[in-house]
């Protein structure tokens, strides 16, 4: 593994030697000092060009949990806004020596860009509408640790899935190791020419929500680039949201998951987020291990963990 | 310098000449920017073309030479020896430059600058609006009075119904063309490559064929309304191509041209996330680009078109989204063609030469080689195999780079004077 920038490029070996790697970074992260010494030495740098805090947080943690120092490169007032390319920008910030790149970009490819550009390993932090490999990881982390394996676990994905990387990791990732996907959101909100994915669909939340283990419910944006996908927000919430009523729908071992960040009382009910059958801060738990576990993969050889 | 008070008599040995009965094989001479004879007769310069074809230079009814406005992408000298170098005499240069080519005064200077870079015939295209804003009519009569035939927004299409229906109007009675970019800017909004599988699962927002077919569909009303002649750009999509055969059966003035990379490759490119991939309209399905090729074969789509779009190289060092649109193609055209489809010698110089010099009104090109035609000629060798690698083009962002392609220009000749001539 050169780099990491789709879940599509990992097999299932593949996923489930960085899901035990990453089990063992969770009990790191349970000890006294909740550090191992594995990557000191070593430069993790983050480019942000899309504001995220969770997602860079959680590498900044899991880069100093390994011992590893953290450049945080921030685009606003950065060379960016006075017209240096992204190509240029990026060999600035490898020519003042770092091991590792992690890439968030609001256009799809530009980690892979970036990946042709230098010679260390990109982690894809999120790329427009394509993917986000770590969040798929941490999820199916969770659910692995929840319910052993994901082989023929079902899983609906609920929400905004055409503009979401979430989705798409989400999908390979799930798949691949076995779980039943179901992707349950309006028309405008199905990814297009979906029966070419590996997965079941419906636009009737209500139908299926006594037969998944899973629901996982993502952020909804009312304007997109191709102008309103949706009627209105309370009819999104009156058909999509899961309010105390569906919740209690759910089968009583079922668990309900969200990225972040979310919007209680839209697609997530204002109590249910805090139920706890909701893995929502697991997820942001398993999201330091899981991504210590991929740059100690891709800068393995340096030490043990 | 123009052409004919420089050019000396020449005489081409070993060619297979495309005459009007069909290709021959003959030694013919130029003289006073004609072909003189099809022998050899006393000449100063004598060329070999070793059994290739000698055919009417190539016209390209699409291209964007940049000038005036971006000349860090191209200029008509750089584009008109590009031109040269893939086979033209001809070219018909978009009006999407800055400013706009929406005034007489605009299109002399863009035909000026060609006649003084004395390369390649530059046509301009005129503009439909002013400024290529979609809000009012570009100055059509003094276009056309200096010579533009061709009117077009290329870049967008024009989607007021209404006001190209004046267009048309305007156009039928001078006897204009109006050459659509047919895309729907609602259906297209935000979209950077093909709507379908592929975009699905980049989680690039797409662009359907449908923003072509729908324009289209709604142009050929208009075209039935008011008797103008109508030609689509670079048609993408199958249903353009049974929207335009189906006009044409009715009788309509509808003329098609595709592009060599929309004949050559299809969406699935674009996995790559190669900026080099990223043109409007995208290469879409498998389907499309077959049937494409079949339109082109069966003349349903009229002629080759390049839509050569120079982007400087620090432009393409970007994400696949954020990418400029469009790609070079004058230096590959008629190897893109050759190796895309089988198509006889005569067929590919109808397609690449005497078709488009009729959409675009250009007497003296694309006529077949006899005695007193026009010595606008290209030698072609159908057979050869080479790999582009670099281009003439100031910019270097071609699909075809590093593809092995079947054909080569080996010259070109423009009112009887060498305007390109291929290293050994």
């Amino acid at each position: 593994m050169k780099h990491l920038l789709s879940m599509a490029d990992l097999d299932r070996a593949g996923i489930e030697e960085l899901l035990d790697l990453a089990d063992h970074f969770t009990e790191v992260l349970e000890r006294d000092i909740p550090k191992v010494p594995a990557l000191r030495g070593a430069t993790v740098a983050t480019l942000f060009f899309e504001t995220s805090t969770r997602t860079r947080l959680s590498f900044e943690k899991a880069a100093k949990a390994l011992s590893a120092d953290v450049l945080n490169f921030n685009p606003s007032g950065s060379s960016l806004s006075k017209g240096e390319s992204l190509k240029d920008t990026v060999l600035t910030v490898q020519a003042m020596g770092v091991d590792v790149m992690v890439v968030r970009h609001p256009a799809v490819g530009a980690p892979a860009r970036v990946a042709s550009w230098v010679n260390c390993p990109v982690i894809n932090g999120g790329d427009g509408a394509h993917q986000h490999p770590t969040q798929a990881l941490l999820d199916a982390l969770t659910l692995r640790r929840r319910f052993g394996k994901l082989d023929g676990l079902r899983i609906a994905i609920v929400g905004d899935i055409r503009n979401s990387r979430v989705a798409r990791s989400n999908i390979d990732g799930f798949t691949a190791l076995g779980a039943l996907v179901t992707l349950v959101a309006p028309p405008t909100l199905l990814p297009l020419e979906v029966n070419s994915y590996p997965v079941a669909t419906s636009t009737d939340l209500d139908s299926i929500l006594g037969e998944v283990d899973v629901l996982y419910l993502l952020r909804v944006q009312l304007e997109r680039g191709s102008g309103p996908v949706l009627p209105s927000l309370p009819e999104y919430v009156a058909r999509f949201g899961l309010d105390r009523r569906r919740f209690g729908l759910l089968d009583k071992d079922a668990v309900v998951m969200h990225p972040g960040p979310m919007n209680r009382g839209i697609e997530i009910g204002t109590d249910v987020a805090d139920d706890p059958r909701a893995l929502i801060t697991e997820q942001v738990s398993n999201g330091v291990a899981a991504r210590m576990a991929v740059m100690f993969r891709l800068l393995s050889g340096r030490g043990q963990p | 310098m123009t052409a004919s008070e420089t050019a000396s008599v020449i005489a081409i040995h070993n060619a297979r000449v495309l005459t009007p009965a069909g290709p021959l094989d003959t030694d013919l001479t130029l003289r006073d920017a004609k072909v003189h004879s099809l022998s050899a007769g006393k000449a100063e310069t004598h060329l070999d073309a070793g059994g290739a074809l000698v055919g009417p230079g190539f016209v390209d009814l699409h291209c964007h030479l940049r000038e005036p406005g971006f000349e860090w992408k191209e200029d008509i000298r750089s584009g008109a020896r590009a031109a040269a170098a893939g086979g033209y005499t001809a070219v018909v240069a978009m009006p999407n430059t800055s400013p706009a080519i929406d005034s007489g005064h605009l299109a002399r200077f863009v035909a000026d600058r060609g006649r003084e870079v004395g390369l390649v015939e530059v046509a301009p295209a005129g503009a439909i609006t002013m400024g290529r804003a979609g809000n009012a009519l570009a100055h059509l009569d003094e276009l056309f009075d200096v010579g533009v035939r061709l009117f077009t927004d290329d870049g967008d299409g024009v989607a007021d119904a209404g006001l190209l229906r004046h267009a048309m109007e305007y156009l039928a009675e001078r006897g204009g063309v109006i050459a659509q970019h047919a895309e729907d800017p609602g259906l297209a909004r935000g979209g950077h490559m093909h709507e379908g599988r592929v975009s699905s699962r980049l989680g690039i927002r797409g662009l359907p064929s449908l923003a072509e077919e729908v324009m289209v569909a709604r142009d050929l009303a208009l075209v039935a309304l008011t008797g103008v002649r109508y030609h689509v750009m670079h048609a993408s999509a199958q249903g353009t191509v049974d929207l335009v055969a189906n006009a044409k059966r009715s009788g309509l003035g509808v003329t098609a041209e595709v592009t060599p990379h929309h004949i050559s490759f299809d969406h699935s490119r674009v996995e790559s996330m190669e900026p080099d991939f990223k043109m409007y309209p995208p290469l879409r399905t498998e389907a499309d680009r077959a049937a494409l090729g079949r339109a082109l074969h069966d003349g349903t789509i009229d002629a080759v078109a390049t839509d050569h779009a120079p982007h400087a190289p620090y432009e393409c060092e970007v994400p696949f989204e954020e990418a400029p649109r469009g790609v070079i193609g004058l230096e590959t055209a008629a190897a893109a063609v050759n190796t895309a489809l089988e198509l006889t010698p005569m067929l590919l110089f109808e397609r690449m030469s005497v078709a488009p010099a009729l959409i675009c009104g250009l007497s003296s090109q694309g006529r077949w080689v006899e005695e007193g035609s026009p010595a606008n000629l290209v030698i072609f060798d159908p057979d050869t195999s080479w790999v582009p690698e670099s281009f003439l083009s100031k910019s270097q962002n071609s699909p075809f780079r590093g593809t092995k392609l079947r054909g080569k220009v080996l010259m070109t000749i423009l009112r009887g004077c060498l305007t390109y001539q291929a290293s050994s």
